[in-house]
């Protein structure tokens, strides 16, 4: 499972590393609200697992302090809502550090955390906050939607030397997939075909991914082979692998479940305009999550976000084969 | 308490030099630091630490190699004080490619990452959950270096004072946090920004061992520094020291402080910090006049050869700019 995957980079990269240590609300006995942190205190002792008070401020900041200082921390934010408690330390001094020191500092922080709406725990626990984070020029966003993804993306982050917000889903956790025996580090940057076709490119990640496959299955029964692309990282962000698939499919859906406006999947659209406009057959859909804060009613939180038959649609309106919806009055 | 245990806790000649030294060369590096901002040559911001040099002073005259600091935007006589080149001071406020982040920080952002400086910062308190982290590092290291973060009274009302004290005293962390007092926040007094002024009592509030010292008295300022690093490195951290203290002019060169009550002023100025190490050092040992002289003849001309240096140094260039666009 995707939080065992989690755990099991955590753990090889502590009892590699001995400046490796985690930090977070509830993740020493009790390990973690996710269980992802779970034996870790028994295995390696309080002074690498410990719990913190709620200060999610303080304790990113003293973070941040640490990785300058050449520890290497992970502090676990139990829901990437609370990481706006903490964006100064991020924005202002994790990101900005190696630029402002001329190169001679490095910040090697990992904060993971989690986003996504979970069924009805409503606006202040539901965001899916990547592009807040993808704009700030000096963080590393790491998203995976799979348990091998997860462990392979978190052991490279955890021997590379920059800033790192790692965001995990709520509903992924106890999602299963096989993961590789031995050793598996995944390099940042290298975007993964979730399912290969030839017909139309939908660009997903986190838990949009499981989405867009279930999509690609009932697409297949049409006869339309969607390729499902996950960056895994959007920054750094594999343009290579995306104008690829473009270039062969010559149609795009991109899915977000965070809103629309000022997304990362605008960005990735505008890249794509850009750099193969003259490869495209249909304007680039974009699937997101609607400009609103998430409600807790069940139904209305649904309606908020990207759902199986909404991805269907638009990689359908890409091959012309349903019509363009009128733009809103 | 016997004579020879009195001798033995008295100052040393070396030891009150080094203060006088340190006060003076920040107090030279500051005030010539605004000559070359009024011609030009410096850009940005300019933040004077004058009037408060006995701080930084006296803290760091009780640190030792391996030990960590942590700055804020008023950053240069900490710099001075922990032992940095001037040269490399001077040319980075000139945008140089030989100052310490080679033109890409200036002022508020210089650093010194590998003699354990982690920088002046442009966040007021921002220093604070830094300097605990960095704190929490050498205890997962398993050393004993001890951390001061050097704060302010403008800080100590930002959330992360509270947050990151506190994480600093249930871990039992090897730290400091000097709270300079010098009871500005830009213009706002520290009596409009609290009701207890005496900033040493929040630290009490979360069992944090906490002193006040007059922050215009390195010596002062030394002997409480040298006790709390003592007891961090018995493990008995971490200690909140606040200083009290009061700047000579506004928050920055172009602020000219009309805020500040001339009579209050007066009154620091008569308790000049650079002034009490000098009295210090002349009183004590009786070295004459000639000396202080050439000691202070000294730091100027190293002040000059740091300005000639850095004139003569180049800008770093767009192509080396592109190592840091295509890596972000």
């Amino acid at each position: 499972m995707y939080r065992d995957a989690l755990r099991e980079a955590i753990d090889e990269e502590m009892a590699a590393n001995p400046l490796v240590f985690i930090i977070g609300e509830g993740i020493a006995e009790r390990g973690g609200s996710y269980k992802v942190t779970e034996g870790l205190l028994g295995k390696y002792g309080p002074k690498r697992v410990r719990d913190t008070p709620i200060a999610e401020a303080g304790m990113i900041g003293v973070g941040v302090g640490a990785a300058i200082a050449g520890a290497r921390p992970i502090v676990e934010i139990l829901y990437v809502d609370f990481a706006m408690l903490g964006m100064d330390m991020l924005v202002n001094q994790a990101a900005k550090f190696r630029l402002m020191t001329g190169g001679n500092g490095r910040v090697p922080f990992i904060m993971r955390t989690q986003g996504g709406t979970g069924g009805g725990v409503a606006a202040q626990h539901s965001q899916s906050l990547e592009a807040m984070f993808y704009h700030v020029p000096g963080l590393k966003v790491v998203i995976p939607s799979q348990p091998a993804d997860a462990k392979g993306l978190l052991k490279y982050a955890l021997r590379q030397q920059d800033p790192v917000i790692f965001l995990e889903h709520k509903h992924l956790y106890m999602t299963k997939g096989p993961v590789p025996e031995g050793e598996l580090v995944i390099e940042f940057g290298k975007a993964d075909i979730k399912r290969p076709g030839k017909d139309v490119t939908i660009i997903a990640w986190s838990n949009m991914v499981p989405r867009a496959l279930e999509a690609a299955a009932k697409l297949a029964e049409e006869g339309i082979e969607a390729e499902v692309l996950d960056p895994r990282t959007l920054v750094p962000l594999d343009k290579e692998a995306i104008l690829a698939s473009v270039a062969k499919t010559n149609r795009v859906v991109i899915v977000q479940e965070a809103v629309r406006r000022g997304g990362v999947a605008s960005d990735i659209c505008s890249i794509i305009q850009e750099e193969a406009f003259y490869s495209l057959d249909a304007p680039v859909e974009i699937v997101a999550g609607l400009n609103i804060p998430v409600p807790f009613n069940l139904e209305l939180e649904k309606a908020s976000v990207p759902q199986v038959p909404d991805i269907i649609a638009a990689a359908r309106r890409t091959l012309h084969l349903q019509p363009r919806a009128l733009a809103a009055q | 308490m016997p004579a020879s245990a009195k001798r033995a806790n008295a100052p040393s000649a070396e030891l009150l030099e080094k203060l006088f030294r340190t006060a003076y060369k920040i107090r030279v590096f500051e005030t010539e630091g605004i000559k070359l901002y009024r011609q030009g040559l410096i850009r940005g911001y300019f933040h004077p630490y004058l009037g408060q040099e006995g701080i930084a002073t006296g803290v760091c005259a009780a640190l030792s190699e391996g030990d960590i600091i942590a700055s804020t935007h008023r950053g240069h006589g900490h710099c001075i004080a922990w032992g940095a080149d001037v040269k490399k001071m001077v040319a980075e406020l000139l945008q140089k490619e030989s100052g310490y982040c080679r033109g890409y920080g200036g002022s508020m952002h210089i650093a010194d990452i590998s003699k354990g400086n982690l920088g002046a910062n442009g966040i007021v308190g921002a220093g604070t959950p830094l300097g605990v982290g960095a704190a929490l590092a050498n205890q997962i290291k398993g050393n004993d270096a001890v951390t001061v973060t050097f704060s302010s009274d403008g800080g100590s009302n930002n959330g992360t004072f509270l947050e990151s004290l506190n994480l600093a005293a249930i871990w039992n962390l090897s730290y400091v946090l000097v709270i300079e007092n010098n009871h500005y926040a830009v213009s706002t007094r520290i009596e409009d920004s609290t009701r207890e002024p005496d900033l040493y009592k929040r630290g009490l509030a979360i069992g944090v061992e906490s002193h006040q010292v007059d922050g215009n008295d390195p010596l002062a300022v030394y002997h409480l520094m040298r006790d709390a690093v003592q007891k961090c490195r018995e493990g008995k951290g971490p200690i909140l020291i606040e200083a009290k203290t009061f700047r000579h002019m506004g928050h920055h060169v172009n602020d000219p402080g009309k805020y500040m009550p001339e009579k209050e002023l007066a009154h620091y100025k008569e308790r000049d910090p650079v002034d009490r190490a000098r009295n210090a050092l002349t009183e004590m040992t009786g070295i004459d006049k000639s000396q202080i002289d050439a000691i202070e003849e000294a730091i100027r001309k190293e002040f000059d050869d740091a300005v000639e240096f850095s004139k003569a140094s180049r800008e770093i260039t767009l192509a080396e700019f592109q190592q840091f666009i295509d890596s972000y």
